[in-house]
């Protein structure tokens, strides 16, 4: 095979891209996986992984140096001692912020795989028929007995561990043995049953941990550290390095090239396909070439938006995929930030044993089985109850050896419980590539809604220049905010928490209401949707470009809607499905 | 539990006063910091301020049937969270504290803190907890926390995750290796550290 020539071309290795190169060797076929960033290698690299809590200098928070560094990543929780290195440099990576948007990245072999949250659900039928019915978006192009043996065929490979409920509103899965609830998750779920009369359920997390031993993949089971998010020395949980990657390489068919940005899709347009991809080597700032017959793009949801908008602009001026109108919009991810807790009185005399990488979940309720609210759609919760650590306030005791003899024992039961809601697809919810311009000169940015310092950013000058980044290339901005149909859902996220939790018996009941900005659900989706139409979508069912069949799109971009579930289980699905497709396609020689 | 929850679901049950998580989650205003292992700019402690904070954080959390708190080194950790992850107008709070606390031993002992013995040590800080939990109740939200609350946090953050306090004075299990949710607990049995 000639140099820079292969069968397939992934753009990305997070959890779509790894999938994407796993299923595309395992057929047979010759693959590269282009990842900007760093290689990270599984076990080796995870060098914080086996660290005690005190041989972190400052036992895992931010110091003002961080802060200063990362001023978009201080938002939110990512910003922290103990796994830094897998966050990618916000000043080496700049956007612009038309409206407030908090883009948590990760820019590495593994992408944000290493550190994702692994709470898996399947999307079910009223999430695909909810569009149609509601006249909002475009219809998704697929149901739910298309994706289910999908779902099925990724779930037994990654390893879900969960409980099957036989729910109508959320489909059960191949599930590994799940974990236990705590006696006080375990009562509560029980009141919850009953005062709410079965129409409201919490269950145990569904997550990609796997709780019992994947010898095939070379993976241990859930050892309860909780410490998933330093790279698992065990493989415990679902990740490229874990999971996907090894699987790949050991089909002899997949070469793995790191600091390869890829910084647009060649396109013919005589024969309307996209003929490979050119690279800026991130290290040398070289351009490559690599060319293949199909090409996947698993670049994130916004970056994949980003090729495709450099990409044929000499055809279609606003790019590849852009001749519906469609690339770029449609931005959505879950509203976060509203939820509740409270104290459990008794059960002193429970506690439990390990770190469960897990909390429970409630499944949305809200416009189901007769439920009519305000607004469209609805919410599920995630959350957890747990006794108190040193960090409660004891206050009834002043200091001394009283003090530390009351903070050696665990404290009281809390139960906690936190929204996660589905934002719907506005076609002015968009993110484009910034061809303003800017001078030097940097202003204070600062949240209009909470005055939330958000860092400096440039002024513009019509003198000026084209932001870019690091290695000189055009950035996007981002114009995207939630709306009323998500505020209207937001006091129903707050006040059901408040409620269903009084309702189970929990004391002292706090709603708290903090800031849902968009991008800190870390659930960028939408930016190159599916449909059946290619006047108002960008890929067809099989996540097809419509202008260009042989590029499949199989990352958050696709998602059509948002539903309320944490959508990654999604994305591996719908990879595994168009791989399949791809496959079959190249076959009968329509590639 | 989830990792998106774990720290503002305890900020939640507490009304947001996370002891010792605080400076980790407020926004603070970016400036160009001194770090503790910058040897070129000055640095905010004094070489002797560390062994006077152990016997603040000692007198917090002495020594019992398990290590205290200057066995766990707490005075070293706390001039390195203050010097590294203290926005400036909380480190001189926290400065300025330590001459108040200085100061009140002086007027209260009629000798200087680290002259005076273990109970009046303790006395005396417990007059100034009690003045720091009344201060902390009525002040206003923008206004800093009591000098003497920020001790007290980097204290039991300090000690509860040092090696001598997870490991004897709380029960720590690097590898649980199982997990089972719900188990019998006994009046006495001491906590699990994370």
């Amino acid at each position: 095979m000639p140099e820079n020539v292969y069968d397939a071309i992934v753009i990305g290795s997070g959890i779509s891209g790894g999938w994407a190169a796993k299923e595309l060797t395992e057929k047979g076929l010759k693959v590269i996986m282009l990842e900007r960033g760093r290689n990270i290698e599984h076990v080796k690299d995870y060098v914080n992984a086996n660290k005690n809590p005190w041989e972190f200098p400052h036992r895992g928070g931010r110091t003002q140096q961080m802060v200063h560094d990362y001023p978009v990543l201080k938002r939110d929780y990512p910003l922290n001692e103990t796994n830094l290195d897998y966050w990618c440099s916000d000043k080496e990576n700049p956007y612009t912020e038309i409206k407030r948007f908090d883009w948590f990245r990760g820019y590495h072999v593994g992408g944000r795989s290493l550190m994702w949250g692994r709470q898996s659900y399947r999307l079910g039928d009223w999430d695909f028929e909810a569009n149609a019915k509601e006249g909002v978006g475009v219809d998704w192009p697929v149901r739910y007995k298309e994706i289910a043996p999908w779902y099925d065929h990724v779930e037994r490979f990654a390893g879900i561990s969960g409980s099957k409920e036989g729910l109508p509103e959320l489909p059960d899965g191949q599930f590994l043995p799940p974990m236990e609830m705590t006696c006080v998750e375990k009562d509560v779920a029980a009141r919850i049953k009953e005062k709410f009369g079965g129409k409201r359920k919490m269950i145990i997390g569904r997550t990609a941990n796997i709780t019992v031993p994947f010898t095939d993949q070379g993976r241990q089971n859930c050892q309860f550290r909780n410490k998933c998010w330093l790279g698992c020395p065990y493989g415990a949980y679902f990740s490229t390095q874990s999971s996907t990657l090894p699987a790949a390489m050991k089909t002899g068919n997949l070469t793995l090239r790191p600091w390869s940005i890829v910084t647009k899709i060649l396109y013919d347009k005589d024969t309307k396909r996209a003929t490979g991809v050119e690279v800026l080597d991130a290290e040398s700032n070289k351009t490559y070439t690599y060319t293949a017959k199909i090409i996947f793009l698993n670049a994130s949801a916004l970056n994949s938006a980003w090729v495709l908008m450099n990409s044929a602009t000499d055809i279609w001026p606003d790019g590849l995929g852009s001749s519906s109108g469609e690339l770029g919009h449609n931005v959505m991810d879950h509203h976060l930030g509203v939820g509740a807790g409270g104290v459990v009185d008794g059960y002193e005399d429970k506690y439990y044993f390990g770190r469960r990488a897990n909390g429970i979940y409630i499944p949305r309720y809200r416009n189901f089985f007769g439920d009519k609210r305000d607004y469209l759609r609805g919410f599920g919760y995630q959350g957890g109850g747990s006794r108190g650590g040193y960090s409660r306030s004891a206050e009834e005791v002043s200091l001394g050896a009283d003090l530390k003899n009351a903070l050696v024992e665990p404290g009281v039961w809390t139960m906690g419980i936190g929204g996660f809601g589905e934002t719907l697809p506005y076609h002015e919810n968009r993110i484009y590539i910034d061809k303003n311009t800017y001078g030097d000169k940097m202003e204070q940015f600062n949240d209009p809604v909470t005055g939330k310092d958000l860092g400096m950013r440039p002024v513009p000058d019509k003198n000026g220049k084209q932001r870019v980044d690091k290695w000189g290339l055009p950035v996007l901005a981002m114009d995207v905010e939630y709306k009323e149909n998500e505020k209207k859902m937001r006091k129903d996220m707050l006040s059901d928490a408040i409620e269903m939790l009084e309702a189970a018996g929990v004391k002292n009941v706090q709603g708290r209401e903090g800031d849902g900005t968009l991008g800190r659900g870390i659930h960028e989706m939408g930016t190159a949707r599916m449909g059946h139409d290619p006047k108002t979508s960008v890929l067809n069912k099989f996540n097809q470009v419509w202008d260009a069949p042989n590029v499949f799109v199989t990352d958050g971009a696709f998602m059509t809607s948002a539903g309320c579930v944490n959508p990654s289980l999604t994305y591996m699905a719908f990879t595994a499905r168009a791989v399949d497709h791809a496959f079959s396609e190249l076959k009968k020689q329509n590639l | 539990m989830n990792r998106r929850d774990a720290l503002s679901r305890v900020a939640l049950i507490l009304g947001g006063t996370v002891i010792g998580a605080n400076a980790f989650l407020e926004g603070c205003k970016p400036a160009d910091k001194k770090s503790s292992d910058d040897s070129s700019a000055k640095p905010l402690f004094a070489a002797t301020d560390a062994a006077y904070l152990d016997e603040i954080a000692e007198t917090i959390i002495p020594a019992t049937d398990t290590p205290g708190a200057k066995a766990a080194k707490v005075g070293a950790f706390m001039t390195v969270m203050v010097t590294d992850c203290y926005p400036e107008a909380d480190q001189k709070v926290f400065i300025d504290g330590m001459k108040k606390l200085e100061e009140a031993s002086k007027k209260k002992n009629n000798k200087s803190f680290m002259d005076s013995s273990a109970e009046e040590r303790k006395a005396l800080l417990i007059d100034i907890d009690k003045e720091a939990k009344d201060y902390m109740a009525s002040k206003k939200n923008e206004d800093p926390k009591h000098y003497f609350r920020m001790m007290k946090e980097l204290t039991l953050l300090g000690y509860f995750t040092s090696e001598p306090g997870a490991t004897q004075a709380l029960r720590y299990v690097a590898v649980p290796g199982k997990y089972e949710g719900c188990v019998a607990y006994k009046k006495g049995d001491r906590a699990w550290a994370s």
